[in-house]
């Protein structure tokens, strides 16, 4: 599994950058990013987030 | 941008530059570090401050940030019932943009220096302990040196992770708000607060309608965290329900994180402190951090005034931040905490009873933490009686 980030839908909140537990997700020059070495796809972010702009999917 | 301040202070949402206008006019040489491009934006606030609070940090009421004044609000139950809250003292809705920038005038003029688009991402450290931040700023990584570094970062609150305290967010502390501002709207009454309570519009959490003018207002909602459909959802899915909200336009979408408690033990270490939302300083009943901002700003100045000029700015001396609060603001919040946790197991037909049983008053004594009177009518109540429990 991997996280995604749907950037049309994401409003910058950082919401989930405070509440992930391995400190993955960085707000960067306004724009999330998720560093896929520190994540451990416990999906605490994307039941979170208020508008599911953070998926896990299959990595294809 | 120089190489040395006494303070420096990340983020200039209100909690940093109240806190970087009052240091700077005790005479401390102080920096502040806002990320973003613009200073009050985006808003991530249903924008509503009472006068007191607003008055405790040197506004009258009368600056062109007011774009409503409040007096009472009116609380709705799941089944349609309403409660009318007191005005009390009063309020009023701002426009954080502009308040926010206000502050920062009043920053500058005492004579802080503040830049934008300025990130910090890390914390410099010499003999392992914190001595001045890394950041990036006009595309070059500097480093800048201070006695006391004060990180106003806000819901993030990365900094404050960096200096070593747990001041990030668990699903428990935190609540997934979205808003609208809208126009063209129905109001009843626009110098009222709406808060719409229920587990099927909002669960675990309220809609609140906080009016900007006749016609406009902030519609928003927070939600639990474990929620099938997300806040936005359950928002739109309510406006459509009204034909006086669902008429109107949306000028403004906002999404964001409310802190409900999480409060921490010690918000500082040698050379730093968090305040604001980065130390979960809000009120948990209704996830309010502006009215703790006039607060905490005063404890925080005071005792970096007295850590700098002694020359010891060791976590030891400035403990006294974390003694001051707790004792001021920190074991009431903690209280209203409690109560929190109880509502999150109370059925709708449990909160239609409180339109027959609880007065605006008592309404508002909740959000201040006094819980006796609650008390006493949930033990008239067999189930109700069970959950006192979680208020002791």
């Amino acid at each position: 599994m991997v996280l995604k980030i749907d950037k049309n839908k994401c409003l910058s909140c950082a919401g989930c950058v405070s509440i992930c537990p391995k400190d993955a997700l960085t707000l960067k020059n306004m724009v999330l990013e998720v560093d896929e070495n520190k994540c451990i796809e416990c999906a605490i972010c994307t039941r979170f987030c208020p508008v599911r702009a953070l998926r896990l999917t299959t990595n294809l | 941008m120089e190489q040395k301040y006494d303070i420096i202070i990340i983020g200039a949402g209100p909690s940093g530059t109240v806190t970087g206008k009052l240091c700077a006019s005790k005479g401390l040489k102080v920096l502040i570090l806002e990320k973003r491009p613009e200073i009050g934006a985006p808003k991530r606030c249903a924008e509503g401050l009472g006068k007191p609070d607003l008055e405790r940090i040197g506004y009258t009421g009368k600056e062109r940030f007011v774009t409503q004044k409040i007096d009472g609000g009116i609380l709705i139950t799941p089944n349609g019932g309403t409660i009318d809250l007191p005005p009390g003292p009063g309020g009023y809705i701002l426009e954080r943009k502009v308040f926010d920038k206000f502050l920062a005038y009043d920053a500058a003029k005492a004579g802080a220096k503040i830049y934008t688009k300025a990130h910090v991402f890390d914390l410099i450290r010499v003999g392992g302990k914190i001595a001045g931040v890394r950041l990036m700023y006009n595309g070059e990584q500097k480093d800048v040196y201070c006695k006391i570094v004060v990180a106003a970062d806000g819901v993030e609150s990365k900094i404050a992770r960096i200096a070593g305290l747990p001041s990030g967010n668990t699903p428990n502390t935190i609540e997934s708000g979205y808003q609208y501002e809208m126009a063209n709207i129905d109001i009843a009454d626009p110098h009222k607060l709406y808060t719409y309570l229920g587990n099927e519009i909002a669960p675990r959490g309220y809609i609140w309608i906080f009016p900007k003018g006749s016609h406009i207002a902030n519609v928003g909602i927070g939600i639990g965290n474990c929620n099938e459909k997300t806040a936005k959802y359950y928002l739109d899915k309510w406006i459509a329900g009204n034909p006086g909200m669902s008429k109107g336009s949306i000028i403004e979408e906002n999404s964001g994180g409310i802190p409900i408690g999480g409060f921490l033990e010690s918000m500082t270490t040698d050379n730093f402190l968090a305040i604001g939302d980065a130390a979960h300083q809000v009120n948990p009943l209704h996830g309010g951090g502006l009215a703790e901002v006039s607060f905490s700003a005063q404890i925080a100045v005071d005792v970096i005034n007295d850590a700098i000029k002694s020359g010891d700015t060791s976590n030891s001396a400035l403990d006294k931040y974390n003694k001051l609060w707790w004792e001021k603001r920190g074991k009431n919040l903690k209280k209203i905490e409690k109560i929190v946790h109880m509502l999150e197991k109370v059925t709708d037909s449990e909160l239609n009873m409180a339109q027959s049983s609880l007065s605006g008053q008592d309404i508002i004594d909740l959000t201040e933490g006094k819980t006796h009177k609650l008390i006493r009518i949930m033990l008239k109540n067999p189930r109700l009686a069970t959950l006192v429990k979680y208020l002791k």
